[in-house]
């Protein structure tokens, strides 16, 4: 087990230089910073000034090894639009993606799992069937189209919820949290079933695949055969089995969910990191971005991590250190 | 049925108790682009100075139609040629009690070169003076290095801080409000990083009263989130309403459009000075090795081609005018004489041929796609009606954080760009685009075309010596009426008109620079 973390470990390390090499020469084609952030009345004085403040001027080597010193000791640059060190630009807005990742991942998880139970078990029955036909739409339905519906039937025509924005935090563990009363989270319910949506589905059909499969292997018939309660051979025998694949796809699920809201965010006007990275990309901040991604890619690797350790739990046939 | 309508009925009732709450004191406007500090002097961007602009109170300031006003400063006349002699308002407090005078402005001045890690100052504005000094308390003299008849315009993006948070203040401390400090019509209160800035009325302020108690300025930068947000009673007012919207919201009865020809010309630049330019071509699709953009009557040929009324009318739904020059009329230093030219496609044709193209040329038209208004869809239509004239034109849109590296590194033969000129005079349009490149007179920053014609810079550079205004701007209108009549350096496309929505029973003069200030909000009579 140790073996096995500490290789992971190393394996992030590569992966990380990577990231970096990757986003920093492909943003340093992309664009000059400089282009996009003086005003445009600056004259050559000006711009040579920007350039020299924000590090810009020295050959494009020379910058990524500056980064790369400070990334040895947990420096990832000043962002270039906000002055301030990337890291805490992002992590100042990590809760706001945080609590709505959390929020959708809690209603796909909640809803999905009972629905897909009832499908998987009584595929026949009407609701099943309305079940299924349900999930297609929200596999199918594009995010933004979804969300301005939202928008324009609980908003707009209805005015039961807010249109966008986020509501008041309170702070919890250090951190500003808006959904733990009511008033803020009102504000994150739209987002959070906007971006649930397409996890639900996906839950909803991989569980009833999982289920109708199950039923039918020697297991349950034989837990049947023995006289135990339709609740303990469901609920133990069957959910057990169908959640290691649930458990590896809603790892990557709540990894996507964190990193990539980016479109939920833009349409609901939430302050989170998606909102941030896609205005840094356009603004060209190279601190920002590249410090953005090593900290996704960081937490898709501990995720994956948490999933693997997860199955050994669940089925202990796995063993973690055979993974060679 | 039934249940829709009372549905209906129930939002109806409670867009009416938010409008009711709204028409009482609170405001809360729907910003299109992000602040991204709060400190005045760190990144001279729009939607950061539109914020500013409440909290702190400049020097001079403007009115809707851009034409200057005094704020702080109540008078001002120029002592010779070089020195110039502002009274400044008497009995002004900041927003902690502290009296204002003439030392701040000198601090503040101070300050605006030495920001640390400024991404865009506005030392460019602080660059020609030569010596800021207070006379007494009430009394500034400013010495510039050479005449300098803009010294006005130039102070109303310069935004007074106390002298002491002036000295020491960091721009964290800006941003935590630690420092927010101003004489403003607006105190500060929250700021929440790409979500919200919250203000609260500053009773204490030595001019108008603003209307509104406590304002807050939500940052909406997705488009039908915005136009929703209004609908849904959540904001009260938006700006930059999308085009694609207009139509609905003007059938719309909760809510009410203003709108204003702005500053903002969109144009179209040619290569004009390279003998072979990259993306010319013959129709053969073998490089020319001559740049037919070189010739004035070609350009005069692209302008000719337009039909800029259609432009206007189609694809920009109304919220543009048709362009002449460099500014709307209104504005000082324009020309009398420069109309937008009708589309005339045999007269364009006959240019062509005059100037040795009779069978046209190949061009790619580069454009920005997320920059201005509607901007690919313009260049879309230009390349057509190009096309009609006889020159094949190819349309390339990209984002503007490739478009505006590229075409700074000279790498275009024909883009499409636009000009605010935030001087609000049409000086500021003359010396970027048509002026001479030359980083000593500072002319042509955004001279990417590098037109260059000794006579007219001759007539900007006299112009700019001169400080008394009228003179100055007769000046300038004949360097207008040379550059373009004559020349067609570049050729003027429209002028951007700026639109905000608001729920009815509110009104806004719509603004020439496109800023939003609550503190000119209020209620319809």
């Amino acid at each position: 087990m140790t073996v096995f973390i500490l290789r992971r470990l190393l394996q992030t390390g590569v992966v990380l230089l990577a990231t970096a090499l990757l986003v920093f020469f492909g943003l340093y084609l992309v664009g000059n910073p400089v282009d996009i952030l003086v005003n445009p009345v600056a004259d050559e004085v000006e711009r040579a000034r920007a350039a020299a403040a924000l590090g810009l001027d020295k050959p494009i080597v020379e910058q990524f090894l500056l980064f790369l010193r400070g990334a040895v000791t947990g420096e990832l640059g000043t962002s270039f639009v906000y002055g301030r060190p990337a890291m805490d630009v992002i992590l100042e807005r990590a809760p706001a993606t945080l609590e709505l990742a959390a929020l959708a991942m809690a209603i796909a998880v909640t809803l999905g799992l009972p629905l897909g139970l009832y499908a998987g078990l009584r595929p026949d029955s009407w609701p099943a069937k309305a079940i299924m036909a349900g999930s297609i739409f929200g596999f199918s339905l594009p995010t933004f189209w979804v969300g301005l519906l939202l928008i324009l039937v609980f908003a707009v025509q209805l005015g039961w919820l807010p249109s966008g924005g986020r509501g008041p935090t309170v702070e919890f563990l250090g951190m500003q949290l808006s959904i733990l009363h009511w008033d803020g989270l009102k504000y994150a319910l739209l987002p959070a079933i906007n971006l649930a949506l397409f996890k639900l589905s996906l839950i909803v059909r991989l569980t009833r695949a999982q289920v109708r499969e199950q039923s039918l292997l020697d297991y349950i018939k034989f837990a049947r055969a023995k006289g135990l309660p339709r609740r303990r051979v469901i609920g133990v025998h069957l959910l057990k089995n169908i959640l290691i694949p649930l458990v590896t796809v809603i790892g990557l699920e709540l990894g996507s969910v964190i990193a990539f809201a980016v479109v939920t965010e833009t349409i609901f006007a939430w302050p989170g990191m998606g909102k941030l990275v896609i205005d840094s990309i356009f603004q060209l901040d190279r601190p920002v971005v590249v410090a953005y991604l090593m900290l996704t890619v960081t937490m898709f690797i501990f995720i994956n991590l948490a999933v693997d350790i997860l199955y050994s739990v669940l089925d202990p046939r796995v063993r973690l250190a055979e993974a060679k | 049925m039934t249940s829709s309508r009372s549905l209906r009925a129930l939002a109806g009732a409670a867009l009416l108790s938010l409008s009711l709450a709204a028409a009482a004191q609170d405001l809360t406007i729907g910003l299109a682009t992000p602040v991204t500090s709060l400190d005045p002097h760190f990144h001279n961007l729009t939607p950061n100075n539109n914020v500013a602009d409440h909290v702190f109170d400049k020097l001079v300031t403007k009115d809707a139609k851009e034409q200057l006003r005094p704020q702080l400063a109540e008078s001002w006349k120029t002592v010779d040629e070089v020195t110039w002699e502002f009274k400044l308002r008497k009995g002004v407090k900041w927003h902690d009690g502290a009296e204002f005078t003439a030392t701040d402005v000198v601090e503040t001045i101070k300050r605006i070169p030495n920001v640390p890690n400024s991404p865009a100052s506005f030392a460019t504005y602080t660059r020609p003076l030569a010596d800021v000094t207070a006379v007494d308390k009430h009394t500034l003299r400013i010495k510039t290095l050479r005449p300098h008849p803009l010294l006005p315009n130039d102070l109303v993006a310069i935004r007074i801080v106390p002298a002491r948070i002036a000295a020491a203040a960091k721009t964290e401390e800006f941003n935590s409000g630690k420092t927010m400090i101003g004489t403003g019509p607006y105190k500060f209160k929250e700021y929440v990083a790409g979500d919200r800035v919250v203000l609260e009325r500053n009773d204490a302020y030595w001019g108008a009263k603003p209307h509104w108690k406590t304002v807050r300025m939500r940052m909406i930068a997705n488009a039908p989130g915005r136009v929703a947000a209004l609908l849904a009673g959540d904001v009260q007012m938006i700006e930059s309403v999308p085009t694609a919207d207009l139509e609905r919201l003007k059938k719309e009865p909760k809510v009410v459009l203003t709108s204003a020809v702005s500053n903002r010309l969109i144009y179209l630049h040619m290569d004009s000075d390279r003998t072979v330019s990259p993306f010319v071509a013959g129709k053969d699709g073998k490089p020319l090795d001559n740049n037919p953009f070189k010739d004035p009557r070609v350009r005069k040929a692209v302008s000719l081609a337009l039909d800029r009324d259609a432009i206007v009318s189609r694809i920009m739904e109304g919220q543009a005018e048709p362009a002449g020059q460099l500014l709307p009329e209104f504005f000082p230093g324009t020309s009398k004489r420069l109309l937008p030219p009708k589309q005339d496609l045999a007269a364009a044709r006959k240019l062509l041929a005059d100037a040795g193209y009779p069978n046209g040329f190949a061009v790619t038209l580069h454009s920005p796609n997320n920059r201005y208004i509607n901007d690919e869809k313009v260049a879309q239509a230009v390349a057509q009606f190009l096309n009609r004239a006889g020159i094949e034109t190819k349309l390339e849109a990209m984002p503007s954080s490739v478009f505006f590296s590229r075409a700074g590194k000279l790498e275009f033969s024909f883009f499409l760009a636009g000009w605010g000129a935030e001087t609000g005079e049409t000086s500021s349009p003359l010396r970027a685009l048509i002026g001479s490149f030359n980083a000593q007179t500072g002319m042509g920053q955004a001279n990417r075309g590098r037109f260059s014609d000794a006579g007219v810079d001759a007539l900007i550079l006299t112009a700019m010596t001169n400080i008394d205004d009228t003179k100055r701007n007769l000046m300038l209108a004949a360097a207008s009426d040379k550059a373009l009549g004559e020349l067609q350096a570049i050729v003027p496309v429209h002028y951007e008109v700026s639109s905000w929505g608001l729920v009815r029973g509110l009104a806004y003069t719509g603004r020439a620079d496109q800023y939003t200030y609550a503190f000119e909000v209020r209620p319809a009579k």
